[in-house]
């Protein structure tokens, strides 16, 4: 088992190089002139840009670029942003909010998704079902800037229960909106996979031994019913992480928070490459490490299941 | 051991279901062939038995004859708009109104149905194969297949969409239509079906009834495409389902953000992506592209549950 | 020009806007809140606004945009300031003086210090504005000093222009005459440098000293959310703080701040979020603000696009122009925060008049539309699609779609948007002109003139002249009016040299932006500045 994760972790190293590679690539490959911007509708000064491309090393071929900055990365130097900025500080802004946030959003979709998808599971074709299907129905076809604008609305502006947006005031409370937001999509497809794993292994013979064998419901439903269900449920919950991590640009922009997907989405606008591809190593860190853990899971859960 | 009774119980069913059912001499026959291809046969009986599957197929039909031959259902141009119809209450010939640019809102929603269909089902369909594989070899196969093939998936999963999208879009800049979006869509979409695969085809793939059809000599693909595939499939078809929503909404991010279908294509997505200037004053403009998009990803969501439970050998035994 | 630009999904509008109040009127007026405060004690609370992540250090000269623009403009106080209708007032300087309208004199006023304790002398002008004007030093602003003796934009060079006479006197030799230098001194690329700031530019970038109304507290720019200003008790113009101090909140989306204000979260807003456009004067009631500005949107199409040049390219553009029907868009799209236009100027500058012989070229008339189109087509015939190019992030969507539409049904030819998902790809492609088609355009003054709005966009070879405009008769013109004697006779000049451009349409003049915004009930005496800004120092919270 040891060895396993240590070979995991090992692995890291080529998916370092390949992603930063690749995404350094895919920066490089934007359309337009990035400096050019800079100077807004107004254009800007031919000699000032091209002092600008030379002090961020715009004006060398593309595998220089890249190799500047892995270089720099070795001494834990990410560059710099356009306005000067270290790319490390803007990482250490965004990464905590942004991990705080997706967390929650993690624990909510978890566990109203398990749960109501348990229940919907056990009474397949009751009304219960039929509600939750609807639910699921409701946050795929609804965007996600409806039901925060409209979250935000009621609960932010009309009633006054919670802050309508974060700002610089980063806590559970304000927090708790932007979380249930950011969870929803992900909420159907943990609701949707809950329910059908467990009204199939429902029907499975093993849980019909074990109610022969005089087992109570409630610990046939809890250890042999759902324990079986949630393999698919947590993988999809482990590479979910990551996504809720890097993809909240709605979320983030309804809500006013200084998140990661903001400022990766407003990096790839500007061209930044630095910012763009330090950010996204560290998401590609957070998809390994979830995607172990989440394998590791598989062997808890289901013991057939060996890593040698 | 609940998970290798499970296991035990599959594998007999499998191969001695048809004695217990003595009188229905046509399963006996079909199992002495011996191909388990048949339980394809099996499922579509099994289908044809189930209403769920009558009203989800009605239903899909009912969204393909509206994608294929719009003009049966509206003699509306789509892409006419005139402002002074902005926002327009229901008149005769104009049944949900106009929306904020005064075009007609039936026929816009009746036009986009091709687009956003189109978009959806390839994409979805891409992605099951694309995901599919990959997540079946690794899962199946593991060691330095699933070394390999995991690592790529999590490089994939950490490309920002939007970084994708617009490099992806920017190489068909003359020519963007439904398969440039597929083909965006795709690149981003496959690694969480290939992370869900894999994970259905590692729980499948340890059961007993695999062993036995290894020991009968099954070579391992084939053991991989008809024993363990058709027993890993409700995860997936259930990711896909959902899926399949999300990617007509995918559609709308891309068109909001000037990568997505040409302006001249009327899509749902970028109608629902157009309502979100008119959220305070009239969401009501919101409601018919959405709720088109609910309506077809219903239909493909009890076609998924009705499939899935004529798979399930467990299930159809009731 | 700065930059307005907020991006994001629910993106908004580019470019903002100046605002006074609800009335319907076009005259700037006092709002109903500042009738009552008019100018009173002052209050303790500390007002809170909404802004952006200033996108550069806070070194004025390389300041281009509205985020950090708004704090430099509370932080420094430079030679003059403008009061709400654009009027200049002299604030650190004591007099300017010409007499040719090339060489100024510039006397400053004795005992103002900078928050560190220097005095504000000549040399801290002259200093900052030879650093601003330094290739080398990469300025985004440099262009501001493009007038005065010895700017090079090739290579590092002294601007020789700038002499120091004493610690109170500086003289400024600019290369041409230019009627209206002295107006445009308010902006921020003028305003004067502490000697500490030379020592170390990067550190004054994060925690500039300046010598406005306020100052910047003690790691009071917390980045991406927000900057806390606090009173300076050394200042000593007109603009003194009437409050304890100003918080600008940045936010990444309109919508968000737009709710924290009806929340009371907030007690500033200068920009209402375009989906809140039909309903933000019933929420602000008498706090809402809604008036013309110094921002003019047009779309540019080149002299040498196809169709779009010659007599030809005259008859098109007019009957484009006559097709567009800008009351509609203005009134629906926009919900009355837009203007039509009825120039090439602004409403709020003075000089402005509706009247220029040839704007009826900007009024909707589909008979004529479709005449000019036909009488251009007998010319050579129109094919293919007519495109408008515009950047997603910046809330254009809506009007290009109007725009299009509205010459489509009009001239029954194609006519569609053309998006661009990145601004610096719409950028790159109008500096390199490879641009096909029609391209969305803008300006928002620098400084309330007239010449701003021209000069720098139609003139030969000028900097933002992005469609390759060159008329002998207007940059005569131009010329004339920058040399004028009076601001009157330049004026005059200046209506003269717009009666070229309706003729000849490099641009189509499409709206002015108003200033949109308002305030919650928490705050009183609430007035917006000529540039869309709200006149911060004189808000009132108790």
């Amino acid at each position: 088992m040891a060895w396993y994760i240590g070979r995991r972790l090992l692995q890291m190293v080529p998916v370092f190089l390949g992603a930063t590679l690749l995404i350094y690539a895919m920066v490089f490959a934007l359309p337009g002139d990035p400096v050019l911007a800079l100077g807004g509708d107004r254009g800007l000064n031919p000699a000032v840009a091209e002092q600008i491309r030379a002090e961020f090393n715009l004006d060398k071929p593309f595998i220089v670029q890249y190799l500047l900055y892995l270089q720099g990365i070795l001494t834990f130097d990410f560059g710099t942003t356009f306005s000067g900025r270290s790319v490390r500080d803007v990482m250490a802004e965004a990464f905590p909010v942004t991990f705080q946030l997706a967390v929650m959003a993690l624990v909510f979709e978890a566990v109203l998704g398990v749960a109501a998808g348990l229940v919907a599971g056990l009474r397949k074709g009751r009304l219960f079902d039929a509600t939750v299907l609807l639910v699921s129905l409701v946050v795929i076809a609804v965007p996600t800037f409806v039901i925060g604008f409209v979250l935000q609305f009621a609960l932010g502006v009309q009633w006054r229960l919670l802050p309508p947006t974060v700002g610089g005031d980063v806590s559970f409370r304000t927090l708790l909106m932007p979380a249930l937001v950011l969870g929803a999509v992900s909420l159907a497809y943990v609701l949707r996979l809950t329910r059908t794993s467990v009204a199939e292994n429902l029907s499975a013979d093993f849980v019909r031994t074990a109610t022969a064998k005089g087992l109570s419901r409630p610990r046939v439903v809890t250890v042999h019913v759902l324990r079986n269900s949630l393999i698919p449920v947590i993988t999809f919950l482990g590479a979910d992480l990551g996504t809720l991590m890097g993809g909240a640009i709605v979320t983030e922009g309804i809500f006013n928070i200084n998140g990661v997907g903001g400022t990766l989405y407003r990096a790839i606008q500007q061209g930044q490459a630095p910012t763009v591809v330090s950010l996204t190593t560290v998401l590609v860190v957070v998809y390994i490490v979830a995607n172990l853990f989440v394998d590791l899971l598989y062997a808890a859960l289901d013991p057939r299941i060996r890593y040698a | 051991m609940p998970d290798a009774n499970s296991s035990t119980r599959q594998h007999q069913e499998h191969f001695f279901a048809g004695v217990d059912q003595a009188p229905l001499g046509a399963v006996d026959l079909v199992d002495e062939s011996g191909a388990p291809a048949n339980l394809w046969t099996d499922a579509w009986r099994d289908l044809r038995r189930r209403p769920l599957f009558w009203v989800a197929a009605t239903l899909i039909l009912l969204v393909v004859v509206v994608a294929a031959f719009p003009r049966l259902f509206t003699s509306q141009d789509p892409r006419f708009c005139e402002l002074g119809n902005s926002l327009a209450s229901p008149s005769a010939g104009h049944p949900f109104g106009y929306d904020f640019q005064g075009c007609d809102i039936y026929a816009r929603t009746i036009y986009g149905a091709r687009a956003s269909v189109a978009v959806g089902v390839l994409a979805t369909i891409a992605v099951v194969l694309i995901g599919g594989l990959v997540g079946a070899v690794a899962g199946f196969f593991g060691g330095w297949f699933d070394a390999v093939l995991s690592r790529i998936t999590d490089i994939f999963f950490a490309i920002p969409f939007v970084l994708a999208a617009i490099v992806i879009m920017q190489m068909f800049r003359e020519n963007r239509n439904v398969i440039t979006v597929v083909l965006v869509i795709t690149t981003f979409g496959w690694p969480q079906l290939a992370r869900i695969t894999r994970g259905a085809v590692m729980s499948v793939k340890n059961a007993d009834f695999i062993t036995a059809a290894k020991a009968l000599g099954a070579s391992r693909v084939t053991t991989l495409a008809r024993h363990v595939m058709p027993n890993a499939a409700a995860p997936i078809i259930v990711t896909a389902t959902v899926a399949l929503g999300t990617f007509i909404v995918a559609e709308a991010t891309l068109s909001f953000l000037g990568i997505g279908l040409p302006p001249e294509i009327t899509s749902w997505g970028a109608d629902i992506a157009k309502a979100q200037r008119s959220l305070r004053s009239q969401p009501s403009v919101l409601f018919y592209p959405a709720g088109a998009l609910a309506l077809t990803v219903l239909s493909f969501i009890m076609m998924g549950d009705a499939v899935r439970d004529a798979l399930d050998p467990k299930a159809r035994k009731r | 020009m700065k930059i307005r630009r907020i991006t994001g999904f629910a993106a908004s509008v580019a470019v903002g806007a100046l605002a006074l109040t609800a009335c319907s009127g076009g005259e700037p007026a006092a709002t109903e809140s500042s009738a009552e405060g008019g100018g009173g004690g002052a209050s303790t609370g500390i007002v809170t606004v909404n802004g952006t992540e200033p996108q550069n250090p806070l070194v004025p000269t390389n300041t281009n945009e509205v985020g950090g623009g708004k704090i430099l403009d509370l932080v420094f106080a430079g030679l003059v300031y403008y009061d709400a209708e654009g009027a200049p007032h002299n604030e650190v300087a004591e007099s300017i003086e010409t007499e040719d309208a090339q060489n100024y004199t510039i006397t400053l006023k004795e005992g103002w210090t900078f928050t560190n304790g220097e005095p504000v002398t000549a040399q801290s002008f002259v200093d900052a504005w030879n650093y601003g004007a330094l290739l080398s030093n990469e300025q985004l602003s440099s262009y501001f000093f493009s007038e005065i003796e010895g700017y090079s934009d090739e290579t590092d060079s002294e601007l020789t222009g700038l002499e120091v006479v004493d610690d109170q006197t500086f003289t400024v030799a600019l290369s041409a005459p230019k009627a209206d230098f002295p107006l445009q001194l308010g902006y921020s690329a003028y305003f004067p440098l502490p000697e500490a700031a030379f020592e170390d530019m990067d550190a004054f970038g994060e925690n500039p000293i300046g010598n406005g109304p306020y100052k910047l507290a003690e790691g009071g720019w917390e980045h991406n959310v927000q900057a806390e200003l606090v009173p300076n008790e050394e200042y000593e113009g007109d603009r003194a703080a009437q409050n304890g101090g100003i918080t600008v909140k940045f936010y990444e989306t309109l919508d968000a701040a737009y709710n924290d204000l009806l929340a009371e979260q907030l007690d500033v807003i200068d920009e209402i979020p375009d989906s809140a456009f039909t309903t933000f004067e019933a929420d602000l009631g008498d706090r809402a603000v809604n008036m013309p500005s110094a921002i003019f949107q047009s779309f540019t199409i080149h002299q040498n696009e196809a169709h779009f040049s010659g007599e030809e390219g005259v008859l098109r553009r007019q009957a484009i122009s006559r097709a567009i029907n800008r009351e509609e868009i203005t009134e629906t799209i926009f919900q009355g925060t837009r203007t039509p236009a009825s120039d090439f100027t602004s409403p709020v500058i003075a000089g402005w008049s509706d009247e220029v012989e040839g704007s009826e070229v900007l009024e909707y008339d589909e008979a004529e539309a479709k005449d000019l189109w036909a009488q251009a087509d007998a010319i050579s015939p129109w094919e293919g699609t007519f495109t408008l190019a515009y950047n997603t992030d910046g809330g254009h969507q809506a009007w290009v779609d109007a725009t299009t539409n509205s010459i489509k049904n009009t001239l029954g030819i194609e006519a569609q948007g053309k998006p661009y998902a990145l601004f610096a790809d719409l950028r790159t492609e109008v500096t390199n002109r490879t641009i096909t088609g029609a391209f969305r355009t803008g300006w928002q003054a620098d400084y309330p003139g007239l010449y701003n709005f021209l000069a720098p966009i139609y003139a030969t070879n000028a900097g933002s002249n992005d469609g390759d405009y060159s008329n002998p008769e207007f940059d005569q013109l131009l010329q004339e009016g920058a040399s004028a004697g009076s601001v009157e006779e330049a004026n005059e000049k200046f209506l003269q040299a717009q009666e070229i451009l309706f003729q000849d349409l490099p641009a189509i003049p499409l709206w002015y932006s108003n200033a949109t915004g308002g305030s919650a009930q928490t705050v009183d005496n609430v007035e917006f500045g000529w540039n869309s800004v709200p006149l911060l120092h004189q808000v009132t919270k108790s």
